[in-house]
Formats: structure tokens, C-alpha cells, sequence
């Protein structure tokens, strides 16, 4: 027997016999013989749970985690402190084991849920409208692509060299499928270098994306790129840390058209890399343009405020392959995260989470451009993250951190080779001053 | 219970605080010294200000006002809406899995890339391909990367004209909207009366210019297409490819694999067939599987086993790219990997013949009261369309409805498009005979309700927290957000 499946074998027989056939595999006659097969699956027999714990959290032992580790990594994927009530209502089952809220009648937790997410963004980002959120913030950054050359019917998308390579990456792969040109403008002192963004934009420029603070970790100025991209009638798109929202020029105050970025640090574990969520948010405008799901309010026939997916007009089940993504889901529980984390912390809290982080970062920064050996790579504003520039390559700097319990920087290097012996280092509000201090000792003996 | 209709920027009150952290104990520069003021926003978030309290109450009565697989029986045909194993959450849950940082030196993540290796190796035996990519997000990821293979792949032979995907009328619409994201055009093609592919059909299109034909089996009718050998001898002889779309594996683990069927690329929806919860729409994972000549378009990175080591493998030159950020939805693995643990090659078998006599005897005792187009085997699911003795003011949307009062998540309906008034029904094998019993006894006590009171089915439900809603004006004047009333 199996846990998960209920029915005896007096059931299988009684059931058998009302369908009115003799055996089970009767019912898998209409399997062409040769397609059949003949054999049992060659992969382990079945186990009980306490054998699988076992097995599984062997295999968790071999890691070394960021509860062992002392993180200053960051790239894009943050070490921030989760509360611990997160936990708690996102294991809920009545959130979890549920579908996409296709009968909101009894789905208005999982809508309220997002319609409050949505509105949250939008609040972050200072945009009009935000979808339900997708799969995470490099492909959110492709569908935003997608979505300005739709809108604009021009079919090239300049993206800065301070973006996320990742991202860049994953556009890349997109716009070649698709057929959109994809043109790369170069960075100047570790930002997008505006004259020769100047120079590319043109006509056929449907969207520019910028990062910001950038994946150097610098706060761009994005007035002047915002100009250039308006007067050309492009659209800009900007990727942006959620939590530097708090105390940065909001994509809303700076007039991007669209805003793209990575949500995991909005209360989700870093768990190698996912489940997290991208966001999206744009103005009223381009609305109907957007991929991915939206909820919206509306009432039931006794008026009462209620929840339901809405402008499903855009959507693949409807438009088949006319619609604006073939998107059909989002990172729900991820973004009921992201809710509750934002709710969680509040107005001060996420101000005070970005706040410490630039503070802590700058103690960091200052204590290790003290070092003999240790030099800053750019001279420019920087939130977070910050580059530092070594004795020895980031390889070779990291396994001596490790040694000591510390996960050091990204290896600027291996995607910026005019960069030597770089890296990328992050502090969030988690890592404490003695921390930082530790980080600096280590560092000092390398010579 | 009373009921609760705030939003959570209703409860907040200026001054509340749900957090607290330990003060700054580094010296404090003056922000404007570290960030020139043009940087900086002048505006102030209007976050909610709530207690810990608030937080935990307002999202604790949101939650009661969903059903999900833990609530009750969910036959939402082609969702595959099984039992979601606890110790799968607790596994994922572990410290050593969860505080990962994805760009950790190798050496720190061993335990996880061994889950991800052999997590793909057994999906590679289950399915019948070469080798899997855990990769893509979800399921319509998943068809997109695996598409884009198929295109690489004509592309890197020298091949430029092929253009086109086969796609049947009785797909999914995410089916045409993938092909179309990957640049390809749309063939449509008729199904026959099992809502198989059409033979004819299928050869009257078979030229020069086709990239492939992505098709699922069982179809989307739950049937399981006999022709299948030759349909996919038919797309190879003209030089295509077939793609299999795994919402359909529940039916067959164990039983037959979609790689002896001659699909050269198959995505698999962890979310369905693997337990993993869905999340009320996502997190999912759809891992794309190939067959040997499609190895090299894989998405990087690979990870590959060494002699005492896994590593991640980014030099692969033909590689199609990066579709995501990182290696796929790990916490998503991990649960699929503890299910195929707990149930071994006997018990996804099992699971698999018990999905399908859980569906025929559904079939069984429902035909009798709804009309069954095609009346034969039928494998995890079966499609109904609408009542038998057809009341005419009675849709199927007003069955489902009604079926919310009894307690239940409705099938799915309206889908496929090839048969009128469609209710797909699908048990999983998690369901107990009892519980489809109660729900066939409802199904039929509606069947009678709506001879005798077809009101009251059209003005169903009358037992949820909020009744039908007025869809077409959340659409035409749309409120996407919370504003404050002035």
C-alpha cells in the first residue's frame, strides 16, 4: 500500500466491475503492445518517509549553508532577514495546495492576495499597474522586451553593459528566438556610458533597458537617459532592486514606461536560485500591453466587493498565438511572500532594511579600501554592493575566505575581463559590524 | 465565522509596527554624503503600517477563503490536482537547502546539485529521453524551451525554411502562444472524433518548411492516441520533430514513455504528475527532456557528475542559452525528488494505473447523466459535454457553479475547445472511492435540479463567501490597485 493512494483492493475490484472490465490493465489495451513497457522503471523501489528524510537531508549535509557561512554575496540574490510569520501563513494549505484562482468565488484569498501585491508594487515602483507577477527578474526583463516591441512596432531593444550579465543572458536568448535585435551599449566608470547611448538610439529602438543601482552596484543617473529615450518616442525599461525603492528615485519619479526586477529579496529564501518572482509594473498606457496575469477588483451580483483575473483579453488560453506572452501563471506563493513580507516591514521597516544596508555597505567599503592591498574600481554612488579591486584574483580570494567561514564577493572578472581581480562584495542590514570586521582581517592577510 | 472583508491597507494606522531590527552598529554617515540628493526620492511609501498580529490575522482569514487539495476533491481535468505529500515541504524546507546562495562555490552545494543530477536522471528513465534540464519554471517555460531546441536544431543542420509548428485544434492555447514567442508560425490541424491527431490532416500539411508538430498523449480528450508510432514516423519522414506536452504523464508512468513513442523533445509539469503544490498558480517547473541528438541545445548550465563531484557546465556552444536566472526552481525539485523517493518505480506505476480506473469509473457512473462524446477507455481524465437530457437555458458554467455550493472545485470546463459545453473531469489516484462516490451523487443531483429548476442552477452559487461577480466590468473599467478614498 501507499500512503497517497486510498482505494483497496476490494475497492479496485468494485470499481473494476462497474466499469465492466476484469482487470486494470484492461484498461491500458488501448497502449499498442510495442509501445508498451515491459519492464519495471529503473529507479529506486519505494520508501517509507523515515527513509526518505534520511536520504534527503544526507544529501542537504553535504552543503554548507549561509547559516554556517557569513554571506557578503549578493548579485542580484540577497541575504535579507525574512520574519519569521512568513513561514507560517505561506505554509497554509489553503494558499498552497490550491490552483490558479479560475473560480474566484472560492479562490478570494489567493486574488485579495495578489491584488494587494499588485498594488504594493505599484506603490514600490511609483508605476500605474503591476501584473501577478512572473517567473523571476531576468525573464521578466525578456517579457518587457517583447512587450515595447509590441507597443512601439519597432523591433530593436538597447540594453546597457551595466545590466545584470545574467539578464543579459537570458535577453539574449529571447530576442534571438523571436527575431529582435538585441544591441548592447557599453559602460563608461561602471555606468551606461550616455553618448554612445545617444549615438544607437534611433528609430528603430523599441525599448532601452538600464539597471539601477546597476549590477556594479552603482545608482545610476537615469535623467538623462530617460530624455534620450523619450525623445526618440522608445520606451524605457528599467530592472530595479525592490528594496532600494525605499530610499532611491522611484522608476515612477523617473518616468520609466516599464518596471522589471527580481522579488526574491522581498521575503523569499535564496534557495539555490529559486522558486522566486520577477515583477513588472507600467503605466495605465501600456496596460493592456502586459503579459501575465492581473487581478482586479469588481463585485458579485449581491455588491459586494470582490476579486477576480481580469483583461484575460491578452492571454494565451484566449488569444492563442496572437497574445502578448505565453505566459499562464504566476509565482503566486512568491508573491503572496513578497505581500506579506512588504506588509510585514512596513513603511519604516523596508526604509530602515535599506537604510542599514547602505550604511553597513559603506562601513564595509571604507574599512576596505584602508587595506594596503585593497582599491576601489569606480568613484560613484553606490546603494548596497560596491567593487573592490585585489591582490589576487576573486578565485583565489574567496577560497581563503571560505577557509575562514566567509562567502566573499562575485567574480566581476569572469563576466567583465577589463575588470582584474575584482569582486563584487554585498552588505545587507543582516551582517553585523563584527562581521564586516572579520570580513577585513581575513583580507588583510591576503596578500 | 464572521466574515472579513478588509484589505490590509484598511487595517493600517500610522505608527504600527510589525518588525523589529537590531540598531545600526556601524557609525552612521549622513545619507545625503553617501547619495547625492537628485538620487534620492522625495517621495515617502505608503507601505501599511500594521502589527505582527494584523499581519498574521488578516492572511490567516484571506487563507480561509480558498480551497485547495487539502480543503477538498479538486477534479480540475488536465491540472492534475493530487495530493501535495507533507514531508515533501519539510524536506524543502531545510536550512542546508533553503539558505543557499545560488552563486556559492561548488564545493558548498554538493548536496544540491546530486538532488538536481539524479533528480534529472530519473525523469530521463520515467519519460524515455536522454537527458533532462531542470530548468524551465513552469510548463509553458517549458514548452518555449523546448521549441527553441527544436529550432536550434534545424538551424544548426543549415536549415532555415522550417518555420512552421504543427499544433492541433484540440491543444492548449499556451501551445500556439510558445510556437509563436519562438518566432514559429501556426499550422493548425483537425483532430478526429477521439480528438487524435487526423491523419490526413497531419499529411496534407507535412513539407519542407515544418520544424515540428507538439502534441500530448493521452490528448487532451484523456485518449490515448493509437496512431501515435505513426504520426511521429509521418513528422520524422518530413524532416520535423515532436514535441511532447507532459500534462498528460499521470496516465502512463511505468506503463509507456513518450521517448519509445518517438517524441524527440518532452517537458514534464512537476506540478502535476510529481505532487509539488501549485501554489494558487505558481511556483511550478516544467524540466525539459531530450533525445540524444538534442543533447548539446540543452539550456546551460548542465550540471554533470564528475568522478567525486558535480559541477555546473557552461561551455556548451550550441546550447540554445539561459532561459532563467540560475538552475531551475529548486525548492520545486526538491518535492518532486522526495515523491519519486516515497513512491519508487512500483508506486508511480501504481499511481498511474489507479489516476486511470479512478477516471473510468467516474465515467462509468457519470455517462449515464451527462453526455459522453466518445464512449471508450479513457485514461487519467474523460471529457463530458454537458447534461445528457440537454435542458437548453443550462450551461456548463452553471453546473460548475452549482457544484460550489455542494463544496466542491469544479472541473474543468469549456476545454477542449473541440467539444461542446466540456466539463473534464480528473480524479488523480489520490481520491478514495467514497469521495468520488459523494461528488457522482452530486453531479447527478444537479443533472435532476436542472430539470426541474433551471433558476436555480443560473443564479448558483448561493453558499460561497462572495457570489458570481461581474467579470465583464472588472475588464472594461479595470481596478488593478487600491487607492485611498479622499
Amino acid at each position: 500500500m501507499f500512503p497517497y493512494i486510498p482505494n483497496t483492493l476490494e475497492d479496485e475490484k468494485f470499481m473494476l466491475k462497474q466499469i465492466g472490465v476484469l482487470s486494470i490493465q484492461d484498461l491500458f489495451k488501448d497502449i499498442p503492445d510495442e509501445l508498451k513497457l515491459n519492464r519495471e522503471l529503473n529507479i529506486n523501489p519505494s520508501l517509507p518517509e523515515i527513509e526518505v528524510q534520511k536520504h534527503v537531508k544526507s544529501l542537504a549535509n553535504k552543503n554548507k549553508s549561509t547559516e554556517e557561512l557569513v554571506c557578503f554575496l549578493g548579485a542580484g540574490v540577497y541575504d535579507h532577514y525574512i520574519p519569521s510569520i512568513i513561514k507560517h501563513l505561506v505554509s497554509r494549505s489553503e494558499f498552497y495546495t490550491s490552483y490558479t484562482p479560475y473560480q474566484p468565488e472560492i479562490s478570494q484569498g489567493t486574488l485579495q492576495a495578489i491584488f494587494e501585491y499588485q498594488t504594493l508594487i505599484c506603490d514600490l515602483t511609483g508605476l500605474d499597474v503591476s501584473n501577478a507577477s512572473m517567473y523571476d527578474g531576468s525573464t521578466a526583463c525578456a517579457e518587457a522586451s517583447f512587450m515595447a516591441v509590441a507597443h512601439t512596432k519597432r523591433k530593436s531593444i538597447i540594453v546597457s553593459k551595466t545590466v545584470h550579465p545574467q539578464i543579459r543572458k537570458v535577453l539574449y536568448t529571447y530576442t534571438k528566438f523571436k527575431g529582435i535585435e538585441l544591441v548592447e551599449v557599453d559602460a563608461l566608470d561602471g555606468v551606461t556610458d550616455i553618448l554612445k547611448l545617444k549615438e544607437l538610439v534611433d528609430k528603430g529602438t523599441a525599448g532601452v533597458i538600464v539597471q539601477n543601482p546597476n549590477f556594479f552596484g552603482i545608482i545610476e543617473d537615469m535623467t538623462e537617459i530617460q530624455k534620450i529615450t523619450s525623445d526618440n518616442k522608445s520606451l524605457l525599461i528599467m530592472s530595479v532592486d525592490p528594496i532600494s525603492l525605499a530610499i532611491l528615485k522611484t522608476p515612477g519619479e523617473i518616468g520609466a514606461d516599464i518596471v522589471v526586477g527580481e522579488g526574491q529579496s522581498l521575503g523569499n529564501k535564496m534557495n539555490f536560485g529559486g522558486p522566486y518572482l520577477g515583477f513588472m509594473a507600467t503605466t495605465t498606457k501600456l496596460m493592456r500591453k502586459m503579459p501575465g496575469r492581473i487581478v482586479g477588483q469588481t463585485k458579485d451580483i449581491d455588491g459586494k466587493r470582490a476579486f477576480v483575473l481580469t483583461l484575460q483579453a491578452r492571454e494565451q488560453h484566449i488569444r492563442r498565438e496572437k497574445a502578448t506572452s505565453n505566459i499562464c501563471s504566476d509565482q503566486s506563493l512568491n508573491a503572496l511572500t513578497a505581500a506579506i513580507y512588504l506588509t510585514t516591514m512596513g513603511k519604516q521597516g523596508l526604509r530602515e532594511v535599506a537604510y542599514q544596508s547602505t550604511q553597513k555597505a559603506h562601513y564595509a567599503f571604507n574599512e576596505i579600501i584602508k587595506l594596503e592591498n585593497y582599491k576601489p574600481v569606480f568613484n560613484k554612488p553606490f546603494f548596497k554592493e560596491f567593487v573592490i579591486e585585489g591582490p589576487q584574483s576573486a578565485n583565489v580570494i574567496n577560497d581563503k575566505l571560505l577557509e575562514k567561514n566567509i562567502i566573499g564577493g562575485y567574480d566581476i572578472e569572469s563576466n567583465y575581463p577589463e575588470y582584474k581581480n575584482t569582486l563584487l562584495f554585498c552588505v545587507t542590514e543582516k551582517r553585523t559590524k563584527a562581521e564586516i570586521d572579520g570580513l577585513v582581517t581575513v583580507m588583510e592577510g591576503i596578500k | 465565522m464572521k466574515e472579513y472583508n478588509k484589505l490590509i491597507f484598511e487595517i493600517s494606522r500610522e505608527g504600527r509596527q510589525g518588525y523589529k531590527l537590531p540598531p545600526c552598529d556601524v557609525k552612521n554617515i549622513d545619507i545625503s554624503k553617501i547619495i547625492p540628493n537628485n538620487l534620492l526620492s522625495e517621495k515617502e511609501l505608503s507601505l501599511p503600517e500594521v502589527s505582527e498580529v494584523d499581519v498574521i490575522r488578516h492572511y490567516t482569514l484571506l487563507s480561509n477563503k480558498n480551497y485547495g487539495v487539502d480543503t477538498g476533491f479538486y477534479p480540475l481535468g488536465s491540472c492534475t490536482m493530487k495530493y501535495n505529500p507533507k514531508i515533501n515541504e519539510d524536506m524543502a524546507s531545510i536550512e542546508s537547502f533553503t539558505q543557499i546562495h545560488p552563486y556559492q562555490n561548488v564545493k558548498t552545494v554538493q548536496g544540491s546539485l546530486q538532488l538536481m543530477y539524479e533528480l534529472s536522471e530519473k525523469l530521463s528513465e520515467i519519460s524515455g529521453m536522454d537527458q533532462v534540464s531542470l530548468q524551465p519554471s513552469a510548463g509553458a517555460h517549458g514548452e518555449l524551451t523546448g521549441l527553441m531546441i527544436i529550432k536550434a536544431f534545424h538551424e544548426n543542420r543549415g536549415d532555415f525554411k522550417r518555420k512552421k509548428i504543427i499544433v492541433p485544434d484540440s491543444a492548449h492555447g499556451t501551445n500556439p502562444a510558445s510556437a509563436s514567442v519562438v518566432g514559429f508560425e501556426i499550422v493548425e490541424i483537425k483532430s478526429n472524433e477521439n480528438g487524435s491527431v487526423d491523419l490526413d490532416s497531419l499529411k496534407s500539411v507535412l513539407n519542407g518548411e515544418i520544424a515540428g508538430l507538439m502534441l500530448t498523449n493521452p490528448n487532451t480528450l484523456g485518449l490515448f492516441d493509437e496512431n501515435i508510432k505513426e504520426i511521429s514516423d509521418l513528422v520524422h519522414e518530413a524532416g520535423g520533430l515532436v514535441y511532447y506536452d507532459g500534462a498528460n504523464l499521470n496516465a502512463i508512468m511505468g506503463k509507456a514513455r513518450p521517448g519509445d513513442m518517438g517524441f524527440d523533445v518532452v517537458h514534464m509539469n512537476l506540478h502535476k504528475t510529481f505532487s509539488t503544490p501549485h501554489g494558487g498558480g505558481g511556483p511550478g517547473s516544467g524540466p525539459v527532456g531530450v533525445k540524444k541528438e538534442l543533447i548539446q541545445y540543452l539550456p546551460v548550465p548542465i550540471i554533470e557528475k564528475k568522478v567525486d563531484n558535480y559541477t555546473l557546465n557552461y561551455d556548451k556552444p550550441l546550447s540554445i542559452g539561459k532561459i532563467k536566472s540560475f538552475y531551475g526552481n529548486f525548492g520545486v525539485l526538491v518535492r518532486a525528488y522526495c515523491y519519486i523517493l516515497s513512491m519508487g518505480a512500483d508506486g508511480l506505476k501504481k499511481a498511474s494505473e489507479m489516476a486511470v480506473l479512478n477516471a473510468n469509473y467516474m465515467k462509468s457512473r457519470l455517462k449515464d447523466y451527462y453526455y459522453l462524446p466518445i464512449d471508450r477507455v479513457c485514461k487519467h481524465e474523460f471529457v463530458l459535454g454537458g447534461l445528457k437530457q440537454g435542458v437548453s437555458e443550462v450551461t456548463t458554467l452553471d453546473i460548475a457553479k452549482r457544484l460550489l455550493d455542494y463544496g466542491y472545485h469544479p472541473p474543468t470546463i469549456y476545454f477542449p475547445k473541440i467539444v461542446d459545453n466540456a466539463i473534464m473531469i480528473e480524479p488523480t489516484e489520490t481520491e478514495s472511492l467514497e469521495t468520488m462516490d459523494e461528488f457522482i451523487e452530486v453531479m447527478i443531483k444537479i443533472s435532476v435540479e436542472a430539470g426541474e429548476n433551471p433558476q436555480l442552477l443560473k443564479m448558483a452559487p448561493y453558499n460561497t463567501l462572495v457570489r458570481r461577480l461581474d467579470e465583464v466590468s472588472a475588464a472594461r473599467y479595470p481596478v488593478l490597485k487600491y487607492t485611498k478614498e479622499v
